[in-house]
Order: C-alpha cells, then structure tokens, then sequence
C-alpha cells in the first residue's frame, strides 16, 4: 500500500492525489492569541489515506494548527474546507459532526467513568424509552477495541489506566463517530517507545482504511517514521512541504530552525575553572526521573535538552521544593539543601523561571511592579508596611537593566507582549538575587527579536556570576546559548555535551536514543 | 492598587446604591434623618460588620467561610458561661479571643492542609460550632458580667456610640492589613493565583491558614460586642450573619473568584446593608421580607461584580471550577 | 491493578458506612436491649423518607461538584402553598396536593439552576442567596401563620400512619413508599439516561464534558430542578408527617441533614461519584443515629453537632482515602 509512491516526486505525487479531493483543506489560515500572531497565513490539505506530519519547533504553530482544525479555536482569519465546503467551526463538537477528531498529548477522558462509556460519552447507544444499552455499549467498545487492535476491557475504570491506553480510549471514541480526520496533537510525548511502536501499528492500520491523520510533532524520528508527507512550521509560517523520500533529517532541521546549523554561537568565556554552584547527586523521584548526577558552575549555563516528558521539568520541579525527590541530593555552593518548597529553595539562593508563564509565572491580571516584586515584597516593607514607592523604584530599575518596554510599572501585566512579560518574570527572579537561575523554556511564545535579547540578557547574567541551568526544546536556542549541553531521555541523563561538541543532530539522536544508528 | 485614571473602582457600585438608599430612607421616614436615630440604631450592625471585614480577607483570598456567625455563637457562649461561673471579664475575654483564633484556625487548618474546598469544609464547621454551643447552654441563656454588660449604650462625644468606634478603628486597621501590609499583598496574589504565588516562594498554606484565623478571630470580637449589647447569650443567637457578611463583601466590589475586594468597599456596602435594614425597619418592613431582600440582594451583587469583572477586564479564563 | 484498589476502596468505604451502623445499633442496644424493638424501628423509618427523597436530589447535584443549600426553604415553601390549599380547597385530592408541590419545587429548583448555569453564580453563592428569599417568601405567603393540624387531610396524614407492609407492629409507611420511588427514579436516571450519565462525566471532568460537546449548562439546569423538585415533593412529606405545617420550622436546618446523609453515603464532594444505595445507606445510619440518641439519654440538643461531625468525618475520611490513591499511583503502578 505504501509503496506505490515511495518514490515518486512531490510533483508527480501531488499530480496523483489531485484526483483524490482532500477532505481538510485549510487557505490562509492567521491566528492570534492576546494579539500575538501565532499563525501568519498557513495553507494546508489532509487527504484520505495519508499521514501528514506537521513539525516545528515549540512555538512554531503545529498544535494551533491542529486545534483549528479540530474546532477549539476559531482562526481570526482563512477559511477551513472539509470536505469540499468551508465551514465555519464553533466547537470541538461541530468538528466531530464532521469527522474532525482531536487525540490530545494528556487525554480528555472521565476517570470515574468505564473504558465503554469513556468511548461514547454524551452518545450512549440507547434501545425502547431511551434506555441507555448498556450491553450494546460494551459490546461496541470491545469491537471498536478489538479492531484497534487494543486489549481493553471494556468495563474497566478509565481512572486506573496509563496515559496511552487512555490514548487509545480517546481514539475509540473518534472512531465511533466515524472520523474521518484525526488530529494527533504530541499524542507521543508522554508514551514509551514500546507504546508509540504499537500506536504506529494502528495509525498505520487507520490510514489504511482511508483516514486522513495529522499527526502533530516536534520528533523527527517519528515524523520519518510515520509520515507520508511533511509539513514544515517556523514561527507561525508554512516554510515547506516535503516527501520523507525527498529529504533527511537535516534537511527538516535545517526548514525548522531557518538556517544552516546554529552560526552565531555566542563564544563561551572560559568558565570551566569557575566555582561549582549547583550540584546533583543521583537524584531520583518515583519513576518520573532516577540518577540524575550533574553540576553547574559560577558563570556558566548548562542547556538542558530531550523531548517533552522526559523529564527535565520535573528535574527542575524537585530543585525548587515544588515536588519532592525521593533520593539523591542537591548541593548549592557546597551545602547540601533539602527544599521543601520554593519559599525555602529561594532562601538558599535558587530561582525558578517556570515554563508556563500564564499559570505558574506571573499574577496575571496584577500590574508589573508588584509582579516583579512579588519574590522580594517580604524585604520591601518600611515600618511594616509595603513600601509602594520601593516597589515602584525597585522595578523601574529592572526595567531599565532588562529593557523591559512598558508605558508604566502601574500597568497590568497582561498588556504586555510575551517577551516582556518573560523579562518581568526575570525581574522577580534576579530580585532575590540568586545563585542559581533555573529557567524552564525561557523563550516559549517569545517573538524572535525578543528571544535574541532574552539570550544575550542570559549570557550578562552569567558572566556577572550567575550559574545558570536553561531547559529547553529549541535546540537552535540550547547551542547557541550554552556551554555544556545536558540530554535527558526517559528520566536519565543519557550524555553531556563538553562545549563546542554537539551538534542539532547528535543532540536529537541523544535524545531520541538512536546515538547507535547516526545518519 | 491601579492608578491608572480610566478604571472602574470596585467601590463604585455600594457607593452609589448608599446614596440611592439615603434618598430612599429619607423619603420614606424623617426618622431616617435623625442621625441619633441612625447612631444607635448602628450598633446591632456592628457585629456583622467585623465579620465582614474579615471575610473580606477570606473572600479576596479565593475561599468563603460560612462557619462566622456560628463561631460568633459559640465563643459568646461559652465566654458567658465562663462568666457565670464566676471568671472576671478580662480572662474570660482573653479565653474569647484565643478560642475564636482557634476555631477559625481549625478551618484553615482543614483547608490548606487537607485541601478541601472551603465551602463544604465551613459548611460542616458551621453546624459543628453551634452545635457545641447548643450542648454546652442547652435551651438556656448565660448571664455575661455585669460591668461587662452595655457598652453598646456607651458614647462618645458627639452621640458616637463606642461599638461604631470599635468597628471604624477595626476597619482601618484591617483596611490598612490588607491594602498595606505583606501580609495583604499575599492575601491578593493567593487570591488571583494560587499556583503561581507559591511558585514565587509565597507560604499559600500559611496565608490561607492566617486568614481563616483572622476571620475567628473578629468572630471573638463580634461575640464580645454580641454579649455586651445583649447582656446574654444563647445558642441561637447570631443567626444568618454569614449571609449579612458575604452579601456586604461582594457588594463592596469583592469577586467571587478571589483576587479582587476592599476593606472601604466593604465598610461602604455594610452601610448599605444597615441602611436598607433600617429603613426596612421604620417602614416597618417585616422580618421575612427582608430575608427575600437580603438574599435577592446577594445574587444581584455577584452578578453585578461578574458584571464589572467583564468590563475591566478583555478576557479571563473562564473555567469555573 | 489501580482500578481494582479503587473499587475495593469504594466498597471499603460503604463497609465503613455499615460498620459505623452496626456501631451505634450496639451501642444503644446495650445501653437499652428494647432498642430494636417495634417503636423505635418505626421512628427510625419514619425518619428517613423525608431525608432519603430530599437526598436524591442533592447527590445529583453534589454529582456536579455543585451544592444546594436552599432545600430547605424550597421544602417549607412547597410545604406551606400546598398546606395552604388543603386548608382553603377542603377535599382537594392528596395525589394532586403531592403534584403541586413538587411542581412548585421544581420552579423553585429552575431558578436555582438558572442562576448557577447560565448566570455562572458558583452553586454556593446563588443557593445561600435562595435558601434565604425563599424562607423570606414562606412568610409572605403564609403571612406568619402556621397551617395547623386540623387543616391537614386525613388521606395525608394516613401516608404516614398506614402502609402497604405491616410485619409484627413494624409498618412499612406510604411515606417510605414515596422514598423508593423517588429512589427509583434517580437509579434510573443516573444508570439508565444519557443525561444520567452526563451527570456523572460533567462531575468527574467538566472541561472534558465541555470538549466532548455535553450540554453542561442544560444538565447542571436539570439537575437543580430536580433537586428543587424533590425537595418540593418533601415539603408535602412533611405536612404528612408532622401534621401542620409551621413557616418557622418547616424545613429550616434541613440541607444540613441532607448533605450529611449523601455525603456520609460515600458521594464525592469532587463531583463524578456516588450511588443511589449509598446515600440511601447514609440515610439510614443519620435516622438510627438521631433515633439513638434519644435511646442513650442524649437531647436532641446535640443533633446539630452530630451531623456537622458527620460532614467533616466524611470530608476527612474521603480525603485520606484520595490522598492514599495518590501516593498509590505515584509509586507503584
């Protein structure tokens, strides 16, 4: 089945299909978020029987895509054909009506309810007086498993089963409103490669009876893996489409990143001599992460890579007393601290910019200074009360060390653009005037002018003396800013990069642990 | 907080419905602008007032605590009973006041580190409290003090009765708690967002905990004010004042959601109350009717205060959980 | 392997329940040995009916992580208007008095549900506001007055004292009757109904439920005026029972009651889970208990204590329970 057009062209490919109508077919697709575009005009077709990847960096706007598509969002511009009439999409549930269906990377599922009723939720089969048939029900859940190829009992609660197999429920649930679309949002992410193995086997088996699938990804390994074509994402733009026959992974990287391999490094003072300020000894936590031993010194910034779940949040999570590890321990400036929440870890002289800026970074509707403030209002009081006019000074200080661009450290933190709201996140941090700065995705729905200046901000931190630990998925990001590169993979620490040795590739193979087979 | 000149203050909608409720009260009854009248009639209002002080707190920290009048209850029973027992007034009042911290901190307690949602948890604590003031007096009533009795009929210059002194004195400093202190400052960011404040190294339980026992604590001051002004005390006194308070609360501006209120809000809205109250009571509106008053009056300020949150505010995520 | 916990731990809980039972039987059987004798297993199930129809209602909505505290109130106002037409329309069929009131309830209940739904006024906010508007409304209507015995058919006061199963001076009464069916008809609704259903995903994941396209706010509408209605239902139970109809008392403190009785019946306060038996089991052990009390020489002045205590036990029990789950599924798998 596959075969027929391994090896044609993309022309000659295209020229085949065009007699196959696409059953999605989006035309200039924009969309914005608190008035960042995220998508800038984006075309895209999914046709019957074909697995379509959609790749990017985070950020670059596959999930948005997707999500569009599936009816989430409503685009702010652009028009969403499916089947051969543009639709104008209000809910996830009008989608579906369609036979559009979004699997999410964390599945939306109802944990006090059965796999069978998990499946048909909200569409119960019913017999006489609108009864709910309860055995009809199992009965169609287990044949709808049984075709997937899936060992579920029907009856089993949704609450007691790991993420892929209630991966696999959502996906019996699209089927059993016959989508005809399916829309992988990161569905790997979370899963083992054992279980990514077996969801292939059944994305493959969909394709075959004429599904189209989006499979949406920032994994080269899978898209090559999986996909019958490749869509390119960077920064809210389309920059290509590609036959996986066509092209290698260096090809895609390069399409993903905007240029050749990373060329304006910045060059790395020589710091390795430098103090070392933070330091893990086999650290474990449950089976989220084990044996995680590595050390960052004064002046330095380790990058911290590997996909998404394996880890490296949780790493950074346990440093700061957020959760607890459950082994293994962490030294700061030699001293062995045991943080139990971050209000301790802040005492000893961590910091933590956090990953998700919305939720765990910043008081949202709360105005700049007193955000920026927030970590060091205890220091701020004269005679008991909060000094408003410290506050004010103290953040207009950061702003002009940061180059944060606001009208007034009055206004609310919500009107300001991503970057800048990233800086005032800082602005907290270094506040409290840490040792060590933790930053978890620090350019995450940054625009690129502000990512540069973010970077750079970084590297003044670390030559002033800070020992910086940065977390990121953007590999471009990781190599230009760090010296040594730490890769996480399943919850280990799988390989060190000493500066100047990695590359984007031998990075990704690390972290995809396919090191043995290099390209 | 937002200095900003085109902003809609929270404050503005009891402000103008007081002075609606004036104009209303002044028709209706010339008594209404006797300010002796007015004076005295001010007391009995007192009490909720301190509540709603603190639950402004509890409010502004995103919880509810139901459990206010029946903590208010049971530590003028039982500082009463201590009475009639033959204790002098300063130690029975200083076992009220450590009784109303402890109460008030055994809801904290269940609801910082059990993680329970606040409403069920008072909703429970509710009942608990005044069913311990009820097995304690039975159908009884405890004599309080002699000396202790009355100071609702003491004045200041001016005809300013001292319970009124007593609730702006505890205004101010709790206004001044909230709006100036740390402490406030961590009510407010706990309020708008839990997660990211103990993300910051903000102690969330702690606060939570200290508000909650904040909210015991004015309950002993209002059971104090209670006994004096009744001269005794009985289980089923301080009935539906939860239902007083949190409707002055979210009047004052406060959200539902946490993150937003006033103390002048709040102290602006209990005015509105009592004026209402009152007037109801010279225009010999009877009790009932003021229940359907009241309780309406609760519904129309969330919806207002959802009302005003939309229009401040471009857009919030509306999950309600 | 964790679902398998999960269950047993769900069983384990309602063992609890019964073994909390067998406790206070034994308890107040050894203080006095006549404990299970005729008179007090009358009162006990002549306690629970009220109890058991008005707790239907509220577990559907606790199902919702919601709450209604104005039961109450909606019990005491059915309870008078339909008094009141007893007393003013002599000869007025009871069946139909049974229909108005749960009419009245279920209007009661829509504005309840009104406000929560489409108003998104949180559950606890709008029903406290209710509990209060609507006893205020129990004295406008009834002006004060109470509808006194007399004014009470006959046909409605036999619902409490005749039944369809009398074993050895135990009767099985018309009011517990009205308890199964209402009992009955949440069963199948919750197992057989795919707004049943909807109750319980909306309660275990609302974003999910959002996403997945059920209607929440119609359902969370429905399940408050039911619950209305119910509680409507018990206010004519309640004239029955007691035989006048007091604006003052009827009904007043009662969501207390209920809410212990669903909760201590292993209903989740997090929404998603709960059963029909369950609450019925919950009902059951409120009655010996408050029947029990009287037995063991204790006033009913430590009602109110009761049951709070019996809130927060549940409250604690439910989250330690939870707390275990998670550690559970952290660690082992």
């Amino acid at each position: 089945m596959r075969s027929w057009w391994w090896n044609v062209s993309l022309q000659d490919y295209a020229h085949t299909v065009n007699s196959a109508e696409p059953i999605v077919s989006a035309r200039g697709i924009r969309m914005a978020f608190a008035g960042v575009e995220v998508l800038k005009g984006v075309d895209i077709d999914l046709f019957p029987g074909e697995v379509h990847g959609l790749i990017g960096e985070n950020g670059a706007g596959k999930s948005t895509l997707g999500k569009l598509i599936a009816g989430i969002y409503r685009p702010t511009a652009g028009t969403i054909s499916i089947g051969g009439v543009a639709r104008s999409l209000g809910s996830p549930r009008q989608a579906m009506e369609l036979g559009v269906a979004l699997i999410h990377q964390e599945p939306l599922t109802f944990p006090d309810l059965d796999v069978a009723e998990n499946i048909f939720v909200g569409r119960q089969p019913t017999k006489g007086m609108k009864r709910v048939d309860w055995a009809a029900m199992r009965t169609r859940a287990g044949e709808l498993l049984s075709s997937l190829g899936v060992a579920l009992d029907p009856k089993a609660k949704v609450s007691g089963l790991s993420v892929a197999d209630q991966q696999m429920v959502e996906l019996a649930a699209a089927l059993s409103q016959d989508a005809k679309v399916l829309i992988l949002d990161e569905t790997t992410a979370s899963l083992t490669p054992k279980e990514v193995a077996e969801l292939f086997v059944i994305v493959r088996k969909l394709r075959d009876q004429g599904c189209a699938i989006a499979f949406v990804s920032h994994r080269l390994d899978e898209i090559f893996q999986i996909c019958d074509r490749i869509t390119v994402l960077r920064d809210g733009d389309k920059v290509g489409e590609r036959l996986p026959s066509e092209c290698g992974v260096p090809d895609i990287i390069r399409m993903m990143v905007g240029r050749e391999l990373a060329s304006e490094r910045f060059t790395p003072a020589e710091h390795s001599q430098g103090k070392v300020m933070l330091e893990l000894k086999g650290l474990c936590q449950g089976k989220i992460f084990s044996d995680v031993s590595f050390n960052v010194r004064k002046g330095e910034i380790v990058g911290m890579a590997g996909l998404v779940g394996a880890g490296r949040t949780d790493v950074a999570r346990a440093i700061f007393g957020i959760t607890h590890k459950t082994g293994g321990a962490v030294f700061i400036d030699g001293v062995e601290v045991n943080a139990r929440n971050p209000q301790d870890a802040m005492k000893h002289g961590f910091a933590l910019v956090p990953e998700d800026r919305q939720h765990h970074g910043l008081l949202m509707p709360i105005s700049i200074c007193e955000n920026a403030c927030l970590a060091v209002l205890r220091g701020m009081t004269k005679t008991a009360l909060i000094d408003r006019k410290a506050i004010r000074a103290r953040s207009q200080e950061y702003v002009g060390k940061l180059r944060i661009a606001l009208r007034d450290v009055d206004q609310s933190v919500r009107d300001l653009s991503g970057g800048n709201q990233q800086k005032v996140v800082l602005s907290k941090w270094l506040m409290t005037e840490p040792k060590v700065l933790i930053l978890d995705e620090p350019t995450r729905g940054v625009d690129v002018g502000a990512k540069a200046e973010v970077h750079r901000l970084m590297r003044e931190l670390a030559d002033g003396g800070l020992a910086i630990l940065m977390i990121s998925s953007d590999l471009q990001e990781v190599l230009t800013v760090s010296e040594r590169i730490l890769v996480l993979r399943e919850g280990r620490l799988v390989r060190t990069f000493e500066p100047g040795e990695a590359t984007q590739e031998t990075i990704m193979l690390a972290a995809t642990g396919q090191e043995a087979h290099a390209l | 907080m937002n200095r900003k000149g085109f902003k809609i203050r929270p404050e503005m909608v009891p402000a103008i419905l007081l002075v609606f409720g004036f104009i209303a009260g002044a028709m209706e009854s010339k008594y209404f602008l006797d300010p002796k009248y007015l004076l005295d009639s001010s007391t009995q209002y007192v009490e909720t007032g301190l509540l709603a002080l603190a639950m402004t707190f509890v409010i502004v920290s995103g919880n509810i605590d139901l459990s206010v009048a029946s903590m208010t209850v049971l530590v003028a029973c039982v500082t009463a009973k201590l009475m009639e027992s033959g204790w002098a007034t300063p130690s029975a009042c200083a076992v009220a006041i450590g009784l109303g911290v402890i109460l008030g901190a055994i809801n904290g307690f269940l609801i910082s580190k059990a993680k329970l949602p606040s409403f069920v948890v008072t909703l429970a604590t509710m009942a608990v409290y005044r069913g311990i003031a009820q097995v304690l007096l039975g159908p009884n009533s405890a004599k309080v003090n002699a000396g202790f009795a009355g100071l609702d009929t003491q004045y200041l210059p001016g005809h300013v009765p001292i319970p009124l002194v007593i609730f702006l004195v505890t205004a101010l400093i709790l206004g001044v708690l909230l709006h100036r202190t740390l402490f406030g400052r961590w009510v407010f960011s706990i309020g708008t967002n839990e997660t990211a404040s103990f993300y910051s190294g903000i102690p969330a339980a702690k606060v939570k905990l200290g508000v909650f026992a904040l909210s015991g604590l004015m309950a002993a001051a209002a059971a104090l004010l209670m006994d004096s002004r009744l001269g005794v005390a009985r289980f089923d006194h301080a009935n539906g004042l939860e239902l007083d308070a949190i409707t002055a609360v979210l009047l004052g501006g406060a959200s539902i959601n946490g993150g937003r209120g006033s103390i002048l809000g709040t102290v602006l809205a209990l005015f509105l109350v009592a004026v209402l109250r009152i007037g109801m009571g010279v225009a010999n509106v009877k009790a009932e009717y003021q229940l359907v008053v009241i309780g309406s009056l609760l519904v129309i300020a969330v919806l207002s205060g959802n009302f005003v949150e939309r229009l401040s505010s471009a857009r919030k995520p509306s999950a309600a959980k | 392997m964790r679902s398998d916990l999960a269950k047993k731990l769900s069983t384990l809980r309602e063992a609890g329940t019964i073994v909390l039972l067998l406790a206070v039987v034994l308890a107040a059987w050894t203080k006095d040995h006549h404990f299970l004798e005729a008179k007090n297993l009358n009162s006990i199930l002549l306690w629970i009916p009220l109890l058991a129809v008005v707790g239907m209602g509220q577990m559907l909505v606790i199902l919702t992580r919601g709450i209604d505290v104005s039961v109450g109130s909606t019990m005491g106002l059915a309870g008078i208007i339909v008094g009141m037409l007893f007393r003013d329309h002599a000869g007025l069929n009871v069946f139909v008095g049974a229909g108005i009131g749960l009419a009245i309830g279920a209007v009661l209940g829509a504005f309840n549900g009104g406000l929560i739904a489409w108003l998104k006024i949180p559950p606890i906010i709008a029903t406290l506001g209710t509990l209060s508007a609507y006893r205020g409304l129990v004295f406008i209507v009834s002006k004060g007055d109470q509808v006194a015995s007399n004014d009470i058919p006959d046909a409605l006061v036999n619902w409490t004292m005749n039944g369809p199963i009398k074993v050895g001076g135990v009767t099985v009464s018309w009011l517990l009757v009205w308890a199964v069916v209402a009992s009955i008809i949440t069963a199948y609704l919750l197992k057989q109904t795919r707004t049943g259903r909807d109750i319980f995903s909306i309660g275990s994941n609302p974003d999910a439920a959002m996403l997945r396209g059920i209607p929440v706010r119609k359902v969370t509408f429905i399940v408050y005026t039911i619950c209305g209605a119910f509680a409507g239902l018990a206010g004519v139970l309640y004239a029955s029972r007691y035989g006048f109809v007091n604006p003052g008392s009827a009904g007043t403190g009662f969501e207390l009651i209920v809410i212990a009785a669903v909760v201590i019946g292993g209903t989740n306060v997090f929404g998603g889970s709960g059963t029909v038996p369950g609450v019925l089991l919950g009902c059951l052990l409120l009655g010996t208990i408050n029947v029990a009390l009287a037995v063991l020489g204790i006033d009913e002045t430590w009602q109110k204590l009761v049951y709070g205590l019996v809130i927060l036990v549940a409250l604690i029990l439910d989250s330690g329970v939870k707390k275990w789950l998670g550690k559970l599924s952290e660690v082992g798998s």
